[in-house]
């Protein structure tokens, strides 16, 4: 790594930290209805909404209220975007006369935006129409995220109150997520990606004269250059803050229009963690103990930075292949050097690791740089943050109810060691939230490797996959953690627009989103209801080193006994083979 | 509350000593018998319906019949690989299952043991059963077994008692020491809270009618023995929880291993190299990853638990109860015999003013000369020595001894119109003044000042004349300060609990270094405490042998009731301490917590494990398609097959090496959460990793060594 | 899941959740998927306007290029930019990378391709070939390359054009950017630009 990466990655980290508690306390205050200093512009927003629907902010609701309101919203959601995709070309706002989308494209594309995955099968510019992206996936970018923030919520009060029954209102906890927070931080980030050149606009293609004209596949001339544009930035903004990371454009945040300079890719970078991190803060805040939520953040931190540098170091070590034809990999003054396939020039190395690094550690899915194209290891760096199970930051809420789940596993083996029955923040861990954080585990597990296996046992499967020998596993690797996982980025070859992959990928993203915030609320029920522990000498103290460490080591170790066989006879064996 | 000091001062050993007792008591780990008797048991343990109960070993033997199904295949001549490597890890995964189940047997051995020396006192003899509640009421001769709840039977000097039940009528000497071990006789007598006797102990001297309270197969006896023989053991909660993580676990990696076929095959076609992996090594990779070494030792664990106890003289009613002594947050303590020797003793007479001191001391020893308890005597004792004043026979002196009532809260003698009376003070104020008398001001000025320097003031009046003030003083045991400061690094909060006045109560407390007390104490302020910590939270564990401290015990989270206590006592505790020693509980304490911590370093240390395991199985188990995959073969293992094979040998002996440790129990210290997790961590997590790397090496150069590969 | 469901209340429950669903849904629906965008567009539009719009590059009121998205060129007397993985080249309307794994033998063919076209463009250059300059982009539209890629090109272009290497060296420098803030991203130099400057030479 050069000094100059090590400078960006620190002053990233940096940046991001100091925005930690203002955001933070921010939106603690906002879930806990207290005044904001944009309550007197919102609050009567807020209101309105409230008196439209029906809804009373006070009344709160029980686990199965929770769980089944918030998968009657999503289910609203994933309706309307399958028809808006099916519909497409009937409807107004598609300048391109853009096709309506295949049914299994549209089921993929539909569950993908409701989970906050983003898996995009589709290419933007050329599939989805203005509309499409407007009222559907836009839309779903914020209530997705929104819906995950609600459900850390639940689950924090779960931790918070006791000997109740209730988790509080989903139709607050969304209405205010949405409109306190991810609104108002999407208009900022939007302005500012558009000051640096992201494009906004309800015009159709713009063409402009190539001042080289070239041949196109058959032969014939080519003298004009085609240029999609849109309403990106506005999609653009709310895709990073809301860990969505579905593109505008096919090639999401490598294309120059929707990620034109190094400042809009650090305002970018910043929007993939800013809320998740900001979400420990207010944890902590909630629970009354801020270290707590520190510690869950220096979690996320020492996990994601070293894995952040090694990702850096093996880009920058370059593809040996390139050396026989005379390729200059190293890094001066007058090049970044290292693996530039697949990366633009003005990212190089430093910014799309710190990317690959922070869109996997969030499940955000956005890419800068090809990660199919990154060496075997690099590559390695966010399939592996993926498989973690996307609590290393992760999805805006979905992210924090997760590695709140391993919190609870580690509670649990630690609170064994000093000799207690386990308890965290208060609350005895018995084994119904054992069974809920196993299942938490094991079911983006089992999605993952089950997917992959039924991916190259049939013939569907394998024939998309674009690289051959062992890339190509990596390639059906990748597609299923990131869709188990919420994530959507992925080892981009891969002819995922198929009705197999389609399908299968829909079914993973369905079973990584939905079992799982069930499970967080039902353990966010379940301690709701248990009496509060004090904590004294001999309570396991869970905002220290110690335990951050061991909190490392489980979300490691659990990731990596899962999934070293496979990694085995993917990256791993392809860098022995690559350097061999 | 005299009473209840009277029947709390027990023969209290010091803590230091009844501890050194319990160690000394322990059996071998591996003792001869019980060796012979767990391996045979392990053999039968391998029925499938056994190992259901057990998922993570259920694996494991579905896996053995497996690769013993394929090795039948290789030997018609259609294996996947030589029939000589899968015998090798199939035989050696057979041995994994009954390693487990020899754990699990050997601990159940042992309680077993415990169980039949318990049983020898329990034989079948004839009881005098009476017709009714009184000994001349005649007997008939009857089979112990036949004697039912509320049969009423004789017992004389030399009889075995039949069945637990409840003195009716007589005291006598008991010898209990079938139980407790203890040889020192103890006396059972009716009324009070000495009137509990246990089916299989024996009369020494006099005799008893005795109430039976309970069916055969239902006493006290029968229950410890099925505790100890882990008959009825149900899986505690915690155990639940751990056995759903277990189960979790070997699902992911049951998926792991298998989906591994599909990769191979698809690898194999990628590549154009090799043969897939085959069913055998994924089974061996299986057996090793899932968490067999906390999955085969954790019943043991648990038996072992109640074992200890055992050894330690405590009898848990459940494995529950042994788990929520670990997690005890609070501890009511009885101030006498807990943390004072068993009696106060009398160290002044100060005599109000104007009164000799010799009168004083005189009607003091006077009003004390029926008083049986300890202080009644060190009453006597003082005036004695103080004052050469000679003991009187109470009987000759025709006095009426007036004892002590909880209503009253005095006692004394009337004795030619004289009425000497001794007690609290406020007892003996409400007592003047309805006499007619008044309390005088410098008696209260005494009394307060003994209270504050610790002691407790005992008023003696005569009729409406208070005369003075005995002063008692309590003497704290010697090290109890020690052990309270390490309960609070452990995290547990000490409450000594008394009926002594609040002044007395908190010159003792600091004495003695308790967080708290409770004085006055009443079992109603008892219970109410209890409640309270309850209420915020906290687990709360006590002593308790008065039948009046039953709601207090059936209350608390982790009761332990004194075997020389009431029936009522032992019922409504979890626990019953056949030493009758209530520094006990903090034993209790920690064998609770030694339990939990075995049970999460065990698991630590298996999941830590997988590490070495991977860099052993995966290189050889590719080897075929990917031979580039040996640089991860960090160990330099000779060959495929002898990797494989030293895992899984490896991952069978490594039970059998910690079945010590189980049955034992990890060390326990008494400091903070934090420095217990950085020691077991360190020890079980680090060590967990290190360890197999060493293992697998080791049996991979003894295999090679032996040509076996 | 274990949690106990009353069918009964669950179904009371239904009833009452489904307006606030539809009803949120609507309303979230409209501000964030029209008035959020279109307020957006509007600010942009009147802040922002070139940008919003595709920072176009017109040359006597002709759009000539976009100063973010690159153009191919393989004629010796343009510089030339990364390789792209879109068909044709450089498709604005289809972005993509080449996603050649690393071990992909048409990435390496691509890379020897491109090795061997620079070679055969100027045969007298022998030095190492800066690797951005045989490598595709991310978007296949990288408007850039590498101040490294620029260098090594400076000579052909300059004898292409028959004109003054330190000419042509001047131009690229004014199409140089640095790294913004002096530390974030990576220097660069736009390909696009630096052709159009060269075409307009007198």
């Amino acid at each position: 790594m050069t000094a100059n990466a090590t400078a960006q990655i620190v002053f990233y980290f940096a940046i991001l930290l100091a925005l930690t508690k203002p955001l933070g306390l921010f939106m603690a205050n906002v879930y806990e209805g207290k005044r904001t200093f944009l309550s007197p512009v919102l609050g009567r927003v807020e209101r309105l909404f409230y008196r439209a629907a029906g809804v009373k902010v006070d009344d709160e609701m029980t686990f199965a209220g929770y769980a089944g309101a918030m998968l009657l919203f999503n289910f609203v959601g994933f309706v309307v975007v399958y028809a808006l995709q099916r519909f497409q070309a009937t409807l107004p706002l598609n300048p391109q006369a853009l096709a309506g989308a295949t049914p299994d494209l549209a089921f993929n594309t539909a569950v993908s935006f409701a989970t906050n995955t983003n898996w995009q099968s589709y290419g933007g510019e050329s599939t989805m129409s203005y509309a499409t992206q407007m009222l559907g996936l836009t839309v779903q970018n914020f209530v997705s995220c929104a819906t995950g923030m609600a459900c850390v919520i639940a689950l924090i009060r779960g931790i918070t109150r006791k000997s109740t029954p209730n988790l509080g209102s989903f139709w607050v906890d969304l209405t205010r997520s949405t409109l306190y927070v991810l609104v108002p931080l999407s208009l900022v980030v939007a302005l500012l990606l558009v000051s640096q050149g992201v494009v906004q606009t309800f015009h159709g293609y713009t063409t402009s004269a190539l001042l080289q004209p070239t041949v196109d596949g058959d032969g014939k001339p080519v003298v004009d250059q085609l240029l999609a544009l849109g309403p990106a930035a506005s999609q653009i903004a709310i895709k990073q803050l809301g860990t969505n990371g579905g593109g505008f454009f096919n090639s999401n945040s490598a294309h120059p229009f929707e990620n034109p300079t190094p400042i809009s890719n650090f305002v970018q970078l910043l929007s993939i963690l800013m809320i998740p991190a900001a979400l420990c803060y207010t944890f902590g805040k909630m629970v009354g103990d801020t270290r707590q939520g520190w510690a869950i953040l220096a979690t996320m931190t020492i996990i994601l930075v070293p894995l952040v540098c090694a990702c850096a170091y093996f880009e920058q070590q370059g593809n040996p292949g390139f050396a026989a034809h005379g390729v200059d990999q190293v890094a001066s003054a007058l090049q970044a050097g290292g693996n530039m396939e697949g990366k633009e020039t003005r990212f190089g190395i430093a910014n799309s690791a710190l990317w690959a690094g922070a869109t996997t550690a969030a499940s955000n899915g956005s890419v800068n740089a090809m990660h199919d194209s990154f060496t075997p290891l690099g590559g390695l760096v966010p399939l592996f943050l993926i498989q973690t199970g996307e609590v290393v930051f992760g999805g805006a809420g979905s992210g924090l109810y997760g590695m709140i789940v391993y919190a609870i596993i580690s509670v649990f083996i630690a609170g064994l060691m000093v000799g207690r029955t386990p308890e965290y923040l208060g609350k005895k861990i018995e084994a119904f939230e054992m069974k809920m954080a196993s299942l938490v585990i094991l079911i983006p597990a089992s999605a993952v490797l089950l997917g992959t296996a039924t991916a190259l046992l049939v013939q569907a499967g394998k024939s998309t996959i674009f690289n051959p020998g062992t890339h190509g596993f990596s390639e059906a690797l990748y597609a299923f953690s990131s869709a188990a996982n919420n994530n959507g980025s992925a080892f981009g070859g891969l002819g995922a627009n198929s009705p197999f992959w389609n399908t299968s990928l829909g079914i993973a993203m369905f079973m990584g989103r939905y079992p799982l915030a069930i499970a967080a609320l039902a353990i966010g029920a379940s301690l709701a209801k248990k009496k509060l522990v004090p904590a004294g000498a001999g309570t396991l103290p869970t905002h220290g080193p110690l335990f951050v460490g061991m909190l490392v080591g489980v979300v490691l170790i659990v990731g990596a006994l899962t999934f070293i066989p496979a990694l085995a006879l993917g990256p791993i064996v392809e860098h022995l083979l690559l350097n061999s | 509350m005299n009473s209840q000091i009277v029947t709390s001062a027990t023969t209290n050993p010091n803590p230091q000593e009844s501890r050194a007792r319990a160690t000394s008591k322990s059996r071998p780990l591996f003792d001869g018998p019980i060796v012979k008797t767990a391996i045979l048991s392990s053999l039968r343990k391998l029925d499938p319906r056994h190992q259901i109960r057990n998922p993570v070993m259920f694996v494991v033997e579905v896996g053995s019949v497996f690769t013993t199904a394929l090795f039948v295949q290789s030997l018609l001549g259609k294996g996947e690989a030589k029939p000589a490597f899968i015998l090798g890890v199939s035989i050696w995964l057979w041995f994994t299952v009954v390693f487990a189940n020899f754990a699990e047997a050997m601990a159940e051995g042992r309680g077993k043991a415990q169980a039949d020396s318990l049983r020898k006192g329990r034989q079948d003899t004839p009881a005098k059963k009476l017709r009714g509640p009184t000994r001349d009421g005649g007997t008939v001769s009857i089979p112990s077994n036949d004697l039912r709840k509320g049969d009423v039977v004789l017992v004389e000097a030399g009889d075995q008692i039949p069945v637990d039940g409840e003195v009716v009528v007589g005291a006598a000497s008991v010898d209990e020491s079938a139980i407790t071990g203890e040889s020192a006789p103890v006396i059972r007598e009716s009324g009070g809270d000495r009137s509990a006797v246990t089916g299989g102990t024996r009369v020494l001297s006099d005799w008893l009618v005795v109430r039976i309270t309970a069916n055969p197969g239902e006493t006290f006896l029968d229950r410890m023995i099925s505790m100890v023989e882990g008959a009825k053991r149900q899986k505690t909660p915690n155990e639940i929880a751990l056995d759903i993580l277990l189960a979790g676990l070997t699902i992911i990696f049951l998926l792991a291993t298998a989906t591994l076929l599909p990769y191979s095959v698809f690898s194999v076609e990628a590549v154009g190299k090799g043969l897939p992996v085959t069913i055998t090594v994924l089974v061996a990779l299986l057996v090793c990853l899932i968490p067999t070494t906390i999955g085969g030792l954790l019943s043991a664990i648990g038996i072992a638990g109640m074992d200890r106890m055992i050894q330690a003289n405590v009898i848990a009613m459940s494995g529950r109860a042994v788990e929520a002594a670990g997690d005890v947050d609070v501890l009511l303590l009885d101030k006498t015999g807990t943390i004072t020797l068993g009696n106060r003793q009398a160290s002044a007479f100060l005599p109000a003013s104007g009164v000799d001191p010799k009168t004083l001391a005189d009607a003091a020893q006077l009003a004390s000369l029926a008083d049986e308890t300890p202080e009644g005597r060190s009453v006597v004792v003082l005036a004695k020595e103080k004052y050469q004043i000679r003991e009187r026979d109470l009987a000759s002196l025709k006095a009426t001894f007036v004892p002590f009532t909880a209503q009253t809260r005095m006692s004394g003698v009337d004795h030619d119109g004289r009425e000497v009376r001794k007690g609290a003070a406020d007892s003996i104020q409400a007592y003047v003044k309805a006499k007619g008398g008044a309390f005088p001001a410098d008696v209260r000025a005494i009394v307060e000042r003994v209270s504050k320097e610790g002691g407790t003031p005992l008023v003696v009046a005569e009729g409406a004349t208070v005369l003075g003030v005995i002063q008692l003083k309590d003497i704290v045991k010697g090290g109890i300060k020690e052990r309270f400061a390490e309960m609070r690094r452990m995290g547990i909060k000490t409450v000594m609990i008394t009926g002594d006045n609040p002044l007395t109560a908190a010159a003792i407390a600091a004495e003695a270094g308790v967080d708290d007390y409770l004085a006055e104490a009443t079992p109603e302020a008892k219970l109410a405490l209890i409640r309270e910590y309850q209420a915020g939270g906290r687990l709360v564990a006590m002593t308790g042998d008065g039948t009046n401290d039953a709601p207090a015990l059936a209350q608390a989270d982790v009761a332990v009731a004194m075997n020389t206590g009431t029936q009522a006592a032992k019922e409504a505790g979890n626990m019953v301490d056949l030493d009758s020693n209530p520094t006990k509980l903090i034993e209790v304490v920690e064998i609770g917590k030694q339990m939990l911590m075995t049970r999460g370093s065990l698991t630590t240390f298996s999941i830590a494990n997988d590490i070495a395991k991977y860099f052993a199985i995966i290189p050889a188990a590719f080897a075929t398609t990917y031979p580039v995959l040996d640089r991860l073969n960090v160990m330099r293992l000779t060959s495929p097959s002898s990797a494989i094979l030293s895992a899984v040998i490896f991952n069978a002996l490594i039970i059998i090496a910690l079945i010590p440790l189980a049955l034992r129990g990890v060390r326990y210290t008494p400091v903070g959460a934090g420095a217990l997790l950085r020691r077991n961590l360190l020890v079980y997590g680090l060590g967990g990793i290190v360890v197999p790397f060493v293992g697998i090496k080791l049996i991979d150069v003894l295999l090679t060594l032996a040509h076996f590969v | 899941m274990t949690v106990p469901v009353d069918a009964r209340k669950v179904g009371i429950a239904v009833s009452s959740i489904v307006r606030p669903a539809l009803v949120l849904f609507s309303l979230l629906t409209v501000l964030t998927g029209v008035i959020y965008p279109v307020a957006v567009t509007g600010i942009a539009n009147v802040a922002f306007a070139a940008n919003a719009n595709g920072s176009l590059v017109t040359q006597g009121g002709r759009v000539v290029g976009s100063a973010l998205v690159g153009q191919g060129f393989d004629q010796p007397k343009y510089l030339w930019g990364r390789l792209s993985g879109t068909t044709p080249g450089y498709n604005a309307a289809s972005s993509s990378g080449s996603n050649y794994g690393p071990m992909n033998p048409a990435l390496l063919d691509a890379v020897k391709a491109r090795a061997a076209a620079l070679h055969a463009a100027d045969p007298a250059n022998t030095r190492p070939i800066p690797v951005d300059l045989a490598t595709a982009s991310g978007s296949g539209l990288d408007p850039h390359i590498t101040p490294a890629a620029a260098d090594y090109q400076i000579a052909r272009v300059a004898r292409a054009r028959g004109i003054d290497e330190a000419r042509v060296r001047a131009v690229v420098a004014t199409c140089t950017e640095g790294r913004s803030l002096g530390f974030l991203g990576e220097p660069r130099v736009n390909v696009l630009a630096v052709n159009l400057a060269l075409d307009a030479l007198p």
